[in-house]
């Protein structure tokens, strides 16, 4: 049951728990949050971006029990118990992850406004499939629209990531 | 971007999410995956005084064969669950291909197939596949439930038959001689592109007979419909090309396309004469593929 607070002016706020980045964290929300909102605003977690606002763009992408879903369009009550990752749970003790340093050497980043979201479903694919093809690669990040660098970098940073190697290949 | 205040429910099983819908009336909004309620909520085409969650109505997400009675999918089922499903890849390929020509990733793990047959819209992908198929859905109620063919459900452009109070529990696809079934869409882009036209179709073949077909569009009218004149045109006839041809003929021409900013009406009649014709070739030749 979830539980919630009415205050004097009759404002219903619930109290969820959303265990974001391996962290539980305990928040009162009114049922209208929406997700991206409850992360950037109530968490700090401003590295969720946002958009569109209505699922076209993919900057609001975070992980949802490790799958790639738009926070925008997603109540932050949905996701009570839930367990989310954004991008700043993906470097690890201080260091990148591969897909990021990936990124970054290949010049895949400009700028950086669709980058966690791409950083994201890429991760979720490489989690779930460790080695695609390139379609494959093309087919995860379709939710996520670059308008800086084109999609060539960040697919071959995502493919050199997945054959163990970050940095460009020699041309 | 502005969203609506609203009193919001999660009931823990169907019993009390139709006692809380036959409560609440009119005023209640079923949300579901959300893809399309929380777009509609932002964009002020809808604002419920009440929203009713399904999120915990797990016995709704499962997708299993009952013996006797054919495939079972429950409402919540994801689009990329369908996608995923060995089941559904081993029986009817052509549905998971469906469900993979719909939206990102990111929309396919929210979306469910309930929302998308109850939203409506004439565009919606998987309606056309799933009568191709010859599926029902059963609607729940505090007062009961009764079960339908889902080519019986829509009414016109995002109208449907499902009454206030009711509940989409779920969705069967019967065991069946079909041989075959497919669903080819045009969108303007490979991906995130809503069907300019799509196209489903089952076959039964024996032989170079073709004992019996369905053939489903969508985006072509304001409902997603049967095209029943090609179809008669190609009952128990023996399969030419010929034959494939003038029933994508016969499509575009019983099919009612209207004119918006993705494809003129004359443009989409074309497609339906075309997608039609490959459909019916790609389900006969490569069986549900
Ligand atoms: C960016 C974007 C791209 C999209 N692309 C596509 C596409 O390519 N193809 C396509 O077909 N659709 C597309 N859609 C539309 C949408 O994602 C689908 O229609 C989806 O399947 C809706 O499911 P949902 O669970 O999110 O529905 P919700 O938004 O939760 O609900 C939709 C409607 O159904 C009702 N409802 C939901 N479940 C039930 C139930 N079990 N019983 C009774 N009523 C119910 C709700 O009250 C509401 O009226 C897209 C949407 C977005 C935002
Ligand atoms: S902000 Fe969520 S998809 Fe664009
Ligand atoms: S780097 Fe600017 S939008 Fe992608």
């Amino acid at each position: 049951m979830l539980q919630s607070i009415t205050d004097k002016d009759g404002v219903k706020r619930y109290l969820i728990t959303l265990k974001v980045n391996g962290d539980a964290k305990t928040v009162l929300v009114k049922g209208n949050a929406i997700l991206t909102n409850v992360l950037r605003d109530h968490l700090d977690l401003t590295g969720t971006k946002k958009g569109c606002e209505l699922g076209d763009c993919g900057s609001c992408t975070v992980l949802l029990d490790g799958k790639p879903v738009d926070s925008c369009l997603m109540l932050a009550v949905e996701a009570d118990g839930r367990e989310i990752t954004t991008i700043e749970g993906v470097a690890a003790n201080g260091a990148l992850d591969a897909i990021q340093e990936s990124m970054i050497n290949h010049a895949a980043v400009q700028c950086g406004y669709c980058t966690p979201g791409m950083v994201l479903s890429a991760k979720a694919l490489l989690t779930r499939n460790p080695h695609p093809t390139e379609p494959e690669v093309r087919e995860a990040i379709a939710g996520n629209l670059c308008r800086c660098t084109g999609y060539v970098h960040i697919v071959e940073a995502v493919l050199a990531a997945s054959q163990g190697r970050t940095a460009p290949a020699e041309h | 971007m502005y969203m609506p205040d609203f009193e919001y429910h999660t009931p823990e099983t169907l019993t009390e999410a139709c006692a809380l819908l036959d409560e609440l009336g009119e005023q209640a909004t079923v949300l579901a995956g959300g893809t399309d309620v929380l777009h509609k909520m932002k964009v002020g085409k809808l604002a419920p005084g009440h929203l009713v969650s399904l999120k915990n109505l797990d016995d709704l997400r499962t997708i299993s064969h009952e013996p006797g009675r054919g495939i079972v999918m429950g409402a919540l089922t994801s689009h990329n669950a369908i996608y995923t499903s060995r089941l559904l890849q081993k029986r009817y390929l052509s549905l998971p291909m469906a469900a993979h020509t719909m939206a990102s990733n990111q929309i396919c793990n929210m979306g469910t197939v309930g929302g998308n047959i109850v939203n409506g819209v004439p565009s919606a992908d998987l309606p056309p596949i799933l009568i191709a198929l010859n599926a029902s859905i059963r609607l729940v109620s505090s007062k009961g439930e009764r079960t339908m063919p889902l080519e019986d459900f829509f009414h016109g452009s995002a109208e449907t038959v499902i009454a206030p109070g009711e509940l989409l529990a779920d969705i069967t696809i019967p065991d069946q001689p079909t041989t075959g079934s497919t669903y080819m869409k045009f969108g303007l882009r490979r991906s995130g592109a809503l069907a300019v036209v799509g196209v489903a179709v089952s076959v039964t073949v024996k032989g170079d007979i073709l004992e019996d077909v369905r053939i489903v569009l969508a985006s072509a009218a304001p409902t997603v419909m049967r095209a029943r004149k090609a179809e008669d045109r190609l009952r128990g006839k023996k399969i030419s090309d010929e034959l494939l041809a003038e029933a994508g003929e016969e499509a575009a021409a019983e099919s009612r396309p209207r004119d918006s900013i993705r494809g003129s009406a004359e443009y989409r009649r074309n497609l339906v004469g075309v997608l039609t014709k490959r459909a019916l070739r790609k389900a006969i030749d490569e069986g549900h593929s």
